[in-house]
């Protein structure tokens, strides 16, 4: 078996026990991506010189030994890496080199952790198949006929290849949790606030969160626990306790609550996907859960309220493209003509249709009526989540409403890419915690398990996921990625 | 239609984007297709419900008013696509 397909804890094992070096797993994990990836396409970059001196550095590295350190680590290219090219999937931020680390970037890094190199993404976070990357398109690795999802395609395909033990992605109305079922991992949205989103490309800024995408559940606790907590940089970040997350693993989930919204299990639900969710029901009821069907009526407004909310948000936050500080520059005859030409030529087709539609929403005489309106209707879907959170501990569901589809399947029409989104969405505008852990296949292809938690409740979510995970069913490795003799 | 291709013009200008007149006709019929499907928020009777713009209970973080270090002028041009003289250079702001 690959190194980089044991669990963090049995790769920090194997490591104290002097049974490999970080220069080992670095080893395993460029093997891997050069066996894979030319398959894959999951990376924008691997920094395999600076990955290499990281390895060194840890192995001389002395005292204490967190479980991180050494470990292998992808990270979204919407994540700023000091001295390493970050594009946020987009060619108007080609050869920009970030000066400084996003927050998690340091706090992994003083965990021990090792970047490997930046995933593939869709442009700005904006997509759910990661064809919107203005780089190229990336597999997954269950049928590379198949999207990994998006927009935190490359880490999800990453991590399911095993060609890293983990990474991040960054989920605004999925992005993290779509793909994690697509390709089969854990993902895990954290609260909003959670985690620091200092240097992080920012997309919509009430919506962005960073969260872990992992090969089971205890790795998520593990480095969501390295990245966890207050950063006086990010003043949207929380100042609440940060748990010990692996502690909350106690696989015992007798007497916990789990609602399960009828909208979220209904015709717009593909029938193989819901197999697999009542039978993972099944398997937490017969764990002593108490699961029950409830309603959440606003959230089939979801979906729209988000379409206004995000990409009116980031209309705003891609001003900064301009050709000025950073980024490529189009020539202009003065400086309007260069500011259009370099955003024409910069930002790929969702991007653009995506600040159109945030600029007309947000212009005079409309904001009202869009922009306003879906504040209000966040509003209503908050209170659906908040008087269900009085009753349960948890709500459930599946992540996705459709396994993996094929690349180029949705590309034509903005609006069913969108509808892909309905189960995260609702999630994602309540700002809560949710995680997503394989459930089984369906057609050979991995369903995702959505487990949505009060605000901050990162640990009652992993607890959850990490119960299910003990009895529930296993995945087989995928196709590309699995282990070649 | 909830918007036409003047006003596809016109947002697009507002948004520093030059399009093509081919991306005026995709984008009007596209952005059409999204405004109808936002519609279904008029359903709902929101009257008097306070807007989220945050899910946060904060507001006004405020800190300490102090010096701390930041990156110096070399620094901040690293990446700047044209410069001289220590400044970010770009064209004519005003017409001759």
């Amino acid at each position: 078996m690959s190194l980089l397909k044991k669990s963090l804890k049995e790769i920090h094992n194997g490591w104290k026990n002097g049974d490999f070096t970080a220069s080992d797993l670095l080893d395993a994990s460029l093997k891997r991506i050069r066996e894979t990836d030319g398959n894959l396409r999951a990376f924008l970059q691997v920094d395999e010189a600076g990955a290499r001196r990281r390895a060194q550095a840890l192995d001389q590295r002395s005292g204490e030994k967190g479980p991180l350190v050494g470990i292998p680590m992808g990270i979204k290219d919407n994540i700023s890496t000091e001295g390493v090219a970050t594009t946020a999937g987009s060619k108007i931020l080609e050869g920009y080199t970030p000066l400084y680390h996003a927050t998690v970037m340091d706090r992994l890094e003083q965990a021990g952790a090792n970047l490997v190199g930046k995933m593939n993404m869709d442009e700005f976070g904006m997509g759910s198949s990661n064809e919107n990357s203005g780089f190229h398109e990336t597999h997954n690795p269950w049928d590379p006929e198949r999207v990994p999802g998006g927009s935190s395609g490359g880490s999800a395909a990453a991590v399911a290849a095993g060609q890293v033990s983990f990474a991040l992605g960054s989920d605004t109305g999925g992005s993290i949790r779509q793909p994690a079922a697509f390709c089969g991992v854990v993902g895990l949205k954290p609260t909003y606030g959670r985690v620091s989103r200092f240097g992080l490309i920012a997309f919509a800024s009430s919506l962005d969160q960073i969260g872990p995408l992992t090969r089971n559940v205890e790795d998520a606790a593990y480095v969501l626990q390295a990245m966890a907590g207050h950063d006086p940089l990010d003043s949207t970040s929380a100042d609440v306790e940060v748990p010990d997350y692996v502690s909350a693993l106690t696989g015992n989930v007798k007497g916990i609550k789990a609602a399960v919204p009828k909208e979220l299990m209904g015709d717009g639900i593909d029938s193989g996907v819901k197999d697999r969710v009542n039978q993972a029901l099944e398997v937490l009821e017969d764990l002593g859960a108490v699961v029950e069907e409830v309603s959440l009526p606003h959230v089939e407004y979801a979906v729209a309220t988000y379409y206004l909310l995000a990409p009116a948000e980031a209309s705003s936050n891609l001003a900064r493209y301009d050709g000025v500080r950073f980024g490529q520059r189009a020539a202009g005859e003065n400086l309007i003509d260069m500011f259009s030409r370099t955003r024409s030529a910069g930002f790929g087709e969702e991007v653009k249709r995506r600040i159109m539609l945030g600029t007309y929403a947000l212009s005079s005489g409309y904001y009202d009526a869009y922009y306003k309106k879906a504040q209000q209707v966040r509003t209503l879907i908050r209170r659906d989540f908040e008087s269900i959170f009085d009753r349960y501990d948890v709500v459930v569901g599946p992540t996705t409403p459709t396994t993996a589809f094929k690349l180029g399947e949705k590309t034509k029409d903005p609006l069913t890419m969108y509808l892909n989104d309905i189960c995260t969405i609702p999630v994602s505008l309540a700002g809560l915690p949710a995680v997503s852990v394989p459930c089984g296949l369906s057609d050979g292809l991995p369903v995702g398990l959505q487990i949505v938690g009060r605000p901050f409740a990162e640990a009652q979510v992993l607890q959850v996921a990490h119960a299910y995970e003990q009895h529930g069913e296993r995945l087989p490795e995928p196709k590309l990625g699995g282990d070649t003799q | 239609m909830a918007i036409s291709k003047e006003q596809v013009e016109h947002v697009a200008r507002l948004a520093r984007l030059s399009l093509t007149d081919e991306e005026v006709r995709l984008y009007t019929g596209q952005l059409n297709d999204i405004l109808q499907f936002a519609e279904k928020l008029n359903e709902l009777d929101t009257e008097g419900v306070e807007p989220t713009s945050h899910v946060l209970p904060m507001a006004n973080v405020l800190r300490a008013d102090e010096k701390r270090p930041s990156l110096n002028r070399e620094q901040a041009l690293l990446n700047a696509p044209d410069q001289k003289d220590g400044m970010f250079r770009v064209p004519d702001v005003f017409e001759e």
